[in-house]
C-alpha cells in the first residue's frame, strides 16, 4: 500500500549527530518523493549526506525531524525489531565493497535474508539458487566469495538483496570497486531488474550511471538540489 | 539461525583464532578442574572420615557408670552407678527403640602367649552384638562371638588384627590355641585391619575379645565395665538416652534427671558435627574452586568482546540484512555458553581420569595417604559444576552480547 502511489516518503526530514562536542547537520529539509518501478541516481561531493540518506532510506537510521513513508508505514516509531523486519523483507542493499560473509557460499549468503526471516531450508535453496541463476551466477553456488570475482561477488550481493522480492533496492556505489568491464555488467543488471518493474535508487561517482536512469538527485550540504525532490 | 550454520560458523572462528581459542577453552578446563578435584578431595575426606568414624561402630552409644549428684530416695549422693549382666537384658528388653545391646568387661595386662610369643595385653569380655555396634568383623575364614559361646561360657578368643600379626605371623590362627592366663583357648577368628577414628582403652586392633561369660568365669569381676547400645534409628538418640536414665534410674536407684550418674558418649551426635564440619569444608572448597572457574569465566567475557569488536562488521551486515538485535545477542550468548561447555566438558573428562587413576593406587588403611580417601566425583558435584559453568556462560556472554546487539548497524557499515 503507498501513499499517493509513492513507496518513498520523505517530508522536512533532517538528520542531526550529535557528539556531545560537535553536532554536525548531516540532512537539512529532505522533501524527497518516489514512485514505485522508479530508477534513480543519487550524486554528490563526499560528505553531502549521501550515504546518511541512504541510511534512513534503507531504515538503518532514524530521521531526527521530519517524517518518513515508506511503502505507506510511517518508519519514526517504529520498534527496532519492526525495522529489522522490514529492512529484511522490503529493502535489498548492496554495498560498494559487496559486505559477503567471508566464511560461508555463495548460495548460504544469498539464504541469509531468508534465515533471518524464518524460511524452511528446502525453500530457500530453492530461491536461492533461483535468484543466482538470474543473475548469471547459477554455476558458482557453492563457491565461497574467496573464489569469485569483483563482478561475481556484487552479482551475488545483488541476488542476496533480491531474494525476499523487496520493494526497494537500494545500492551505495555498487561499480565503485570493479574494474570497467564488471562495471558495465553490474549497470546492464541494475538496468534488467529496472525493466522487470523494480524501484532502484542508486548513489554513485561512476560517470556511466547517470545517464542511464531517467531521474538524478544532486546533493549539496545535506540537501538536494534543483528542487529535485519531486517525481519527474 | 539454525544450530548447524552456529556450528559452522563457531567451528570457522575457532580455526581463523587456534591459538586465542585454545586459551580460552584451556582456562575454563583449568577452572572446571579446580572446582571438580577440590570438592571431589572433599567428598572423599568427608567419606574416608565417616568411613574411619565407623571403625569404633556404627551410630552407637556408649554408656559408662559414673557417680550420682543427686540424693534419690534416702540414699547419698557420691554413689558409684555400675552395671551387671542382668541390667542389660532388662535395658534391652524395657526399651524397645534400641536395636542391639551388648556390654563388656575389660582388663590390662593379661598374658597372652603362643609357642615362644610372650605378649601381655588387654582383654575384653564382650557381647556377641559388639560384631555390628562395635565394628568386630571378622577376617576371613573367621568368626566373631556368637550366643552359644556366651551360653556355654566357651574358651574362645578373637585376636584383633594387629595382635593376631604378632602370635601368628605365618598367618592362618583360626583353630589354634593360644593361652590366655595361662588357660588354653581357641581362636575362632582374627578382626579385619581398621583405621578407628575414636576409641576408648585403645584401638581394637590391639586388643583380644573372649565371651562375657568366660571373662567373668575367669576373673571373677562382678561388674561390667561399659554397655554399648545402637538405637533404632539416628534420630532416637536422645529419646533412648532419657529412657535409659528413667530404666537404670529405677533399677539401680538414681534421679533419672542426673547427669552425673550416667557418663554417654554417644557417637551418633558427634558424626552429626563431624558432618557438619565436614560440609562447611566442602563449601569452602567449593567457593576456592567456583572462584578460580570465575577467573576463567572472565577470561571468556573477554575474548568475547575482542570477537565482537573483530566481527562487528559481519553483525552489522547481517543487522542490514534484518537479523533482529535479539538474534544477534542470542547468538553471542551462545557462543559464550559452547566455549564454557566444550571447555568444561573436557574438564570434567580430565577430573574423572585422574579421580579414578588415584583410586587404582592401593593404600594401607593405617598410612597417613589414606585420609586423602577416594576422592569421588558424585553425581551431584557434577550437577553442580555443570550448573557453575552455565551461569558463568550466561553472564559472560550477556554483556558482550548485549554490546553486539547494540551496535547500529548505519554506524558499523559507515566506514569502509
Amino acid at each position: 500500500m503507498t501513499q499517493n502511489g509513492n513507496i518513498i516518503d520523505l517530508r522536512q526530514v533532517c538528520k542531526v549527530y550529535d557528539t556531545g562536542k560537535v553536532k554536525v547537520e548531516a540532512l537539512r529539509g529532505i522533501n524527497l518523493q518516489v514512485r514505485r518501478g522508479e530508477f534513480m541516481t543519487l550524486v554528490g561531493p563526499s560528505g553531502s549526506g549521501k550515504s546518511t540518506l541512504m541510511n534512513i532510506l534503507g531504515c538503518l537510521d532514524v530521521p531526527s525531524e521530519g517524517h518518513y513513508h515508506f511503502n505507506g508505514e510511517q518508519i519514526a516509531g517504529l520498534p527496532l525489531n519492526r525495522l529489522a523486519e522490514i529492512r529484511n523483507e522490503q529493502i535489498g542493499f548492496v554495498f560498494q565493497n559487496f559486505n559477503l560473509l567471508p566464511y560461508a557460499t555463495a548460495l548460504e549468503n544469498v539464504e541469509l535474508p531468508m534465515v533471518f526471516k524464518g524460511v524452511a531450508a528446502k525453500r530457500r535453496r530453492e530461491r536461492a539458487t533461483e535468484v543466482l541463476t538470474r543473475v548469471g551466477l547459477g554455476d558458482r553456488l557453492d563457491h565461497k566469495p574467496t573464489e569469485l570475482s569483483g563482478g561475481q561477488m556484487q552479482r551475488c550481493a545483488i541476488a542476496r538483496a533480491l531474494v525476499n522480492n523487496p520493494a526497494l533496492i537500494l545500492a551505495d556505489e555498487p561499480t565503485g570497486n570493479l574494474d570497467t568491464a564488471s562495471g558495465l555488467e553490474i549497470v546492464d543488471l541494475f538496468e534488467e531488474l529496472w525493466k522487470q518493474g523494480h524501484t532502484i535508487m542508486v548513489i554513485t561517482h561512476d560517470p556511466n550511471m547517470p545517464m542511464r536512469t531517467e531521474r538524478t538527485l544532486h546533493m549539496r550540504d545535506g540537501r538536494l538540489e534543483n528542487g529535485n525532490g519531486q517525481p519527474a | 539461525m539454525g544450530i548447524g550454520n552456529f556450528l559452522k560458523y563457531f567451528w570457522a572462528d575457532f580455526r581463523k583464532q587456534k591459538k586465542r581459542a585454545t586459551l580460552t577453552v584451556t582456562a575454563i578446563v583449568w577452572g572446571t578442574m579446580s572446582i571438580l578435584l577440590l570438592l571431589a578431595f572433599g567428598q572423599g575426606l568427608k567419606e574416608q572420615l565417616d568411613k574411619n568414624q565407623r571403625g569404633l561402630g556404627e551410630n552407637i552409644m556408649i554408656v559408662w557408670g559414673g557417680q550420682t549428684s543427686i540424693p534419690f530416695e534416702g540414699l547419698p549422693r557420691g554413689r558409684r552407678i555400675r552395671f551387671r549382666p542382668d541390667d542389660v537384658d532388662v535395658v534391652g528388653r524395657s526399651i524397645p527403640e534400641i536395636e542391639r545391646i551388648g556390654a563388656e568387661y575389660s582388663r590390662w595386662g593379661v598374658d597372652l602367649v603362643r609357642g615362644r610369643t610372650v605378649l601381655s595385653e588387654h582383654i575384653c569380655g564382650e557381647y556377641p552384638t559388639y560384631r555390628e555396634m562395635r565394628a568386630q568383623y571378622p577376617d576371613i575364614g573367621g568368626r566373631y562371638i556368637n550366643e552359644t559361646d556366651m551360653t556355654e561360657k566357651r574358651r574362645v578368643i578373637f585376636l584383633g588384627y594387629k595382635l593376631a600379626e604378632q602370635l601368628f605371623p605365618e598367618g592362618q590362627p583360626v583353630g589354634k590355641t593360644v593361652m590366655v592366663a595361662g588357660v588354653p583357648f581357641t581362636v575362632i577368628g582374627a578382626g579385619v585391619d581398621k583405621q578407628q577414628m575414636g576409641m576408648y582403652g585403645g584401638p581394637d586392633v590391639n586388643k583380644a575379645s573372649i565371651p562375657a561369660p568366660t571373662f567373668k568365669a575367669m576373673f571373677g569381676y562382678e561388674y561390667l565395665s561399659n554397655l554399648v547400645i545402637q538405637p533404632k534409628s539416628d534420630d532416637l538418640n536422645k529419646h533412648v538416652e532419657r529412657r535409659l536414665n528413667e530404666v537404670l534410674g529405677a533399677r539401680l536407684k538414681f534421679d533419672p534427671d542426673d547427669d552425673q550418674a550416667l557418663s554417654i558418649w554417644d557417637t551418633i551426635e558427634g558424626r552429626r558435627e563431624m558432618q557438619n564440619m565436614m560440609l562447611g569444608m566442602q563449601i569452602f572448597m567449593g567457593i576456592i574452586g567456583g572462584m578460580t572457574l570465575l577467573i576463567a569465566g572472565i577470561g571468556v567475557a573477554n575474548i568475547m568482546y575482542v570477537v565482537i569488536r573483530e566481527r562487528t562488521k559481519e553483525i552489522g551486515i547481517k543487522m542490514a540484512l534484518g537479523c533482529k538485535p535479539g538474534t544477534i545477542h542470542r547468538q553471542f550468548l551462545l557462543e559464550a555458553l559452547l566455549i564454557c561447555f566444550s571447555g568444561g566438558a573436557i574438564g570434567i573428562f580430565i577430573s574423572l581420569l585422574i579421580t579414578d587413576l588415584l583410586t587404582m593406587i592401593p593404600r594401607d588403611p593405617q598410612s597417613s595417604m589414606s585420609w586423602l580417601g577416594s576422592p569421588t566425583i558424585s553425581l551431584p558435584i557434577g550437577l553442580i559444576t555443570v550448573a557453575i559453568l552455565g551461569s558463568i556462560g550466561l553472564v559472560s556472554g550477556f554483556f558482550p552480547a548485549r554490546r553486539a546487539a547494540g551496535l547500529n548497524p548505519a554506524e558499523t557499515l559507515r566506514y569502509e
